[in-house]
């Protein structure tokens, strides 16, 4: 038999007793929900204080109001629009042809030994050119109008969408595929059900990146030669001085990114919810 | 439908894994491997099922698969290998959507399973949302949909804490006992080598050459009662006689890879 008896409690009659001293605090930071949007409201409220008491020159930095006024009447006025719809177009098909692309050819390579040899040095070879200094030779080959600024947007997504594609796709576990096979599943269906949603992480990572490579594209490939766009837009305001107007476009252009940012996380919560 | 394998070896580049291992798992039976780490357990199983091509040797079947088997040789996998992006049903469903089955029957096929496994109310779940044991009853209910003649398992108890451990073996025992399946049990484990097999294939260490094969004197279910707990012990002790030395042996080994 077992000799079994309750809870122990403290024997009072001995020694005194002292507590163990705690010694596991700190190195778990943990975020706190407003302390990050009143550090910012702060940094726009001396920023506005500077501006108003007329401690800075508006010409190089403008008020945060002046830049919300700057703001307001460029939306009110369809400029605003104007522009966003010319990026938003270059991005969006630039994005989508370069997004394609990329995750042919990186499920390609991560599925063939003959597409990974050959792919994989076109890739190291080409990948670190920055696309950018490839748009001279576009517009020569495509001429001036939208063709070459997509292609370099194109280009810039391809590269990233295709490595993080073909590394998603090397990091699905072997063992998932190898009890696929045990039971005898097709391959399409290996690739659909184990292989693609096995990489989707990755793949979502990866649009963060093209997200951000594709507005930077844009952005320049409107300075280099564009009527409209809001790249175009921040050159022509920084040349004629308007700096309120510059630093609208470069506001309007940080909250295009926040939102790409934001979709992207959308699209995690929901197609990643297994995570 | 009877399992053989007919003088298999196998090499890993310059590395002997195996050296002609020959046995055959006869019909309904439960045959134990065990064997030192780095033997070539887990390598002879991967052969017996299709998914490595021996160096030399063969894994032949011979006989009919019992009708209405979906996929005669199915793993049981030592990580389970469930889909974390599908729920159990899902994970039970997988090897069953590239079937002949119709949907109903395989609703059916799958209510079955997950029954069988006490899994019926976790049908909705991830399997991240559960414990070791109830993931690997996922894999053993994926296993049991496909109506397998023989089931190849892989460690199945050796990701798991004790106390879960006793309670799948209790559970595969329970499964086992009708004699329908026969069963390759790869483990490193020699209590349960005693519990659930019928032959247990000793290995040596690597290249695992077969040491010997050891017929079990008591039937299954005899060796689930109480008095055959003293006799299980002999037993067991009698495994880890053969095996002690070449375990030694292949703990201290310098890993050359």
């Amino acid at each position: 038999m077992l000799d079994r008896s309750p809870q122990e409690t403290k024997d009072r009659s001995a020694e005194a007793t002292r507590p163990v001293a705690f010694r596991g605090a700190g190195f778990t930071p943990g975020g706190s929900r407003y302390s990050g949007w009143i550090a910012l409201a702060l940094v726009i409220a001396v920023w506005q204080l500077a501006g108003s008491a007329g401690w800075v020159n508006p010409l190089f930095l403008p008020a945060p109001s002046a830049i919300a006024v700057a703001i307001y009447k460029l939306a009110t006025s369809g400029a605003l629009w104007q522009h966003l719809s010319w990026s938003i177009m270059r991005i969006g098909t630039g994005w989508i042809i370069g997004t394609t692309a990329g995750v042919i050819v990186g499920f390609a390579i991560g599925l063939s030994t003959m597409a990974r040899g050959v792919g994989i040095t076109f890739i190291s070879a080409l990948f670190p050119i920055p696309k950018i200094a490839l748009l001279p030779l576009l517009i020569l080959w495509l001429g001036i109008g939208e063709e070459p600024k997509i292609a370099t947007i194109a280009l810039g997504v391809f590269f990233s969408t295709a490595i993080s594609v073909y590394s998603g796709v090397d990091a699905v576990p072997r063992n998932l595929i190898r009890m696929a096979q045990s039971f005898n599943v097709p391959f399409h269906a290996i690739v659909r059900r184990v292989i693609w949603p096995g990489a989707l992480p990755s793949i979502l990572a990866g649009f963060r990146i093209t997200s951000s490579v594709a507005l930077l594209l844009v952005v320049s490939a409107e300075m280099i030669g564009a009527q409209y766009g809001i790249g175009a837009f921040v050159l022509q305001a920084g040349n004629l001085m308007q700096t309120d107007q510059l630093l609208a476009g470069v506001v309007i252009l940080s909250l295009f990114g926040l939102l790409v940012g934001k979709l992207i996380n959308l699209l995690e919560v929901r197609l990643l919810h297994w995570r | 439908m009877d399992l053989i394998a007919d003088h298999i070896s196998h090499r890993f580049g310059a590395l002997d894994v195996l050296d002609d291992v020959s046995f055959t798992v006869r019909a309904g039976e439960i045959v134990a491997i065990v064997g030192p780490s780095g033997c070539g357990k887990s390598t002879l199983l991967s052969i017996l099922g299709g998914l490595l091509r021996p160096s030399e040797g063969a894994a032949e079947l011979r006989g009919a698969p019992p009708s209405g088997s979906l996929n005669p040789l199915t793993f049981v996998f030592q990580d389970f290998a469930l889909l974390p992006w599908n729920t159990v049903e899902e994970n039970v469903a997988f090897p069953l959507l590239h079937t002949s089955l119709g949907a109903g029957e395989r609703r059916a096929v799958i209510d079955d399973a997950l029954r069988r496994t006490g899994l019926t109310d976790f049908r909705a779940a991830y399997p991240k949302q559960l414990s070791g044991g109830m993931r690997q009853r996922v894999g053993i209910a994926r296993a049991l949909a496909v109506r397998p003649a023989i089931l190849l398992m892989d460690e199945p108890l050796s990701a798991l804490d004790s106390q879960t451990r006793e309670l799948l073996m209790e559970d595969f025992v329970g499964l086992l006992a009708d004699g329908t399946m026969g069963a390759v049990y790869v483990t490193h484990n020699l209590e349960e080598a005693v519990r659930l097999a019928d032959r247990v294939v000793v290995l040596s260490r690597r290249p695992g050459r077969i040491r010997e094969i050891v017929t079990l004197p008591m039937t299954r279910a005899e060796r689930g009662t109480m008095e055959a707990r003293g006799p299980m012990a002999a037993l067991q002790g009698e495994l880890w006689s053969l095996i002690r030395k070449e375990a030694i042996d292949a703990e201290r080994e310098v890993q050359h890879a």
